[in-house]
């Protein structure tokens, strides 16, 4: 009972990301590298997988409580199938939840600094240049986590 | 002698019967109104006094056990935290169990919603939300409010583990009658029905079944054991996937038209391919829809108001008939019995419309994404496209003359390629009605129930003709 009890307390404790690949997007193997760097850095990590509304995170996000959305999107769309997503969310009781995203979010060579502007426009925490690791990202995450 | 009695309180029928599980044959069958208003051993003595007349009044039952849908059957409410995920495990769930999911909430519960669920008479309660380690607080804000509100029917909580000694506090300080369970949905899209189901099952068998009035026959019968609608669930299970060495049909569906309801069963995975990416809610091996708006009578206008204007017009013209009268005068008279071949037309037609808009439901989609490498496929729900067999059961198609044509409705007949329908079954009929029957038999002789299904789920009789028009 006491062990089961401790195992309950630390896993209620560890932070939860919920990941995935945005839009009809099927990008498939930078995700899976997500998940294995997030748990193996200490996240509970709940992933989507490829080819996510906008709705599935949000909706795995109420249930398993999490603090913090992760956005993939690799192959151009990014910000058409992004759009409104904050908005989602403050409608659906989770106004405060970190939204990241990263990958290839939008096609070609644009000027990011522009494209970071309108993401954060949107509503968005945290916007990620093409080339961007998942592990260059892990400082921010532990940052906005607040650990 | 190894003879056993099987009974089925249908909401209209006591359905009887008797088999010999040593020669794996049926002794007989018979069947009169159930009685559940005054006294359910009214309908009951008379069924048997039919039988007897078929069967040798002295042969001993060994075993007398029986299922249940009358007085309306397992009558449950559903609760989960988002539609797609908690809300939908737990409906699923509930279906499984053989119930009829009555309400259907989710997020926080209001007063109204509470007390809905007092005045539907609900049985059950399903209380799900939040995957293990997730949202805890909407459970917590439901139990509690339902415990102000002094709900005592039973509720299974089948939600956040995280959550369950809060869960068992406020069961305690609302002296509720709360039973805890493993989660319906752990992780996200992962769906655990096992548990659950168990205990709605046992709640069902030990408090249910004596306020429905069916206790009363208790003197006779061993057991009440399962809603029916979950014995024909175990029944297409075990047809499906054989016992030790005698084999089942492989996968199928099973098709049953009532009065208020549609059924529709399916046991097959959820997709044998390879290049499709699965979406949503996982899905149940063994899984239940029921339509509560597509009946043959009570639910009749259901059928009408899932049509267009337009469709109805052209329905009208086509068939020289007014639908929506023909409709109104089914819901007005549910014992109505087709007396001539007008009635018998307008019956086949709602028949086809409810084996046709269930599967519509009930089967999963797909899309295509297109890559460099050739099509990637989306799929949400289940895959029935390999479906070998699909079996009429219930009084409707049984008795149809157009069996084909009712069936042939659960098949892709628009060429929807998007809807995951069987797609070259066979058609099989439960020519005796035996399968709920044959579900509780499951349970104590699973070989006997296999060979006796085998042997009377028949292929459709003589030839049928084409079509009813
Ligand atoms: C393999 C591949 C495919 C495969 C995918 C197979 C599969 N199921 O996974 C197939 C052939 C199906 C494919 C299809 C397409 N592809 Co492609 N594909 C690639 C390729 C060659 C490799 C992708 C890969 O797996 N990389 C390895 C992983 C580990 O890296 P990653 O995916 O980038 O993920 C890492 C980072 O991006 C980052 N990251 C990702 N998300 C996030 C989020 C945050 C918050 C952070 C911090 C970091 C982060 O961390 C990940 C792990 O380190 C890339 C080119 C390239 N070299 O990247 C093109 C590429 C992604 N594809 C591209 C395109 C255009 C397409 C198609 C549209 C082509 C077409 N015309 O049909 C289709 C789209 C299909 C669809 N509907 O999704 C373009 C995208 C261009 C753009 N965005 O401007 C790329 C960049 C090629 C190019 N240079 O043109 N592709």
């Amino acid at each position: 009972m006491c062990y089961k009890n401790a195992y309950k307390i630390w896993r209620d404790s560890l932070k939860t990301i919920v990941i995935g690949v945005i839009g009809a997007d099927v990008h498939a193997v930078g995700n899976k590298i997500i998940e294995y760097t997030l748990t193996k850095s200490g996240y509970n990590v709940v992933n989507i997988g490829v080819l996510s509304s906008q709705e599935d995170f949000i909706n795995a996000a109420i249930e398993t409580n999490a603090d913090m959305i992760m956005v993939s999107s690799l192959y151009g769309h990014g910000e058409i199938d992004c759009r409104g997503m904050r908005d989602k969310c403050i409608e659906s009781g989770i106004e405060d939840i970190l939204l990241y995203v990263g990958g290839n979010i939008v096609v070609g060579k644009q000027d990011f600094s522009e494209v970071k502007e309108r993401f954060l426009e949107m509503g968005f925490n945290r916007i990620y240049p093409p080339g961007t690791s998942i592990d260059q990202a892990l400082k921010d995450i532990k940052q906005d986590l607040g650990e | 002698m190894a003879n056993y009695l099987l009974i089925d309180f249908g909401s209209t029928f006591t359905k009887l019967c008797a088999v010999n599980t040593e020669e794996c044959e049926i002794l007989g069958t018979a069947s009169d109104f159930t009685t559940v208003e005054t006294d359910i051993n009214d309908g009951y003595d008379k069924a048997l006094e039919k039988l007897y007349k078929k069967i040798d009044r002295n042969i001993k039952f060994e075993q007398v056990i029986a299922c249940s849908s009358a007085a309306g059957g397992l009558k449950m409410a559903a609760i989960g935290l988002v539609k797609e995920l908690t809300v939908e495990a737990a409906k699923r769930v509930c279906l499984g169990a053989g119930a009829k999911v009555d309400l259907v909430f989710s997020h926080h519960l209001n007063q109204s919603e509470v007390h809905q669920i007092i005045d539907k008479k609900i049985d059950i309660i399903l209380l799900a939300g939040g995957s293990d380690g997730g949202n805890s607080e909407s459970v917590i804000y439901n139990a509690e409010i339902l415990g102000k509100l002094g709900v005592k029917i039973p509720i299974v909580f089948a939600g956040n583990k995280s959550a369950q000694d809060q869960i068992n506090e406020i069961f305690g300080k609302y002296e509720m009658n709360g039973y805890i369970c493993d989660n319906v949905m752990p992780n996200i899209n992962v769906l655990n029905v096992n548990s659950a189901r168990e205990k709605i099952r046992e709640i069902f068998l030990k408090q249910i079944i004596e306020a429905k009035g069916i206790k009363k026959i208790e003197n006779f019968i061993n057991q009440v054991i399962l809603p029916t609608p979950s014995a024909v669930l175990e029944a297409a299970k075990l047809l499906a996937e054989g016992y030790l060495d005698e084999e089942g049909l492989g996968e199928v569906v099973v098709v049953d038209i009532g009065g208020a309801t549609t059924d529709m069963y399916s046991i097959c995975s959820s997709t044998k391919r390879s290049d499709v990416i699965i979406q949503g809610l996982e899905e149940p091996f063994a899984k239940r829809t029921v339509e509560g708006d597509l009946g043959m009578r009570y639910s009749a206008p259901g059928i009408v108001k899932s049509l267009s204007e337009r469709e109805i017009n052209f329905i009208n013209k086509e068939k020289g008939v007014d639908i929506v009268s023909e409709v109104t005068k089914r819901y007005d008279n549910v014992k109505l019995l087709p007396e001539n071949s007008q009635d018998e037309f307008i019956d086949q037609f709602l028949a086809e419309m409810c084996a046709y808009r269930s599967m519509h439901r009930h089967c999963g989609r797909i899309n295509e994404v297109l890559t460099p490498m050739g099509k990637v496929f989306n799929q949400v729900g289940k895959d029935l496209s390999d479906v070998g067999f699909v079996i009429g059961t219930g009084g409707v198609i049984i008795n149809s003359k157009y069996q084909k044509e009712i069936l042939k409705q659960t098949t892709n007949i628009l060429h929807n390629p998007s809807e995951l329908r069987p797609s070259d079954p066979k058609f099989l009929i439960d020519y005796d009605y035996i399968m709920a029957a044959m579900g509780l038999l499951s349970k104590i002789n699973p070989m006997a129930a296999l060979k006796i299904m085998k042997k009377h789920i028949r292929p459709i009789r003589g030839v049928q003709h084409e079509t009813s028009k």
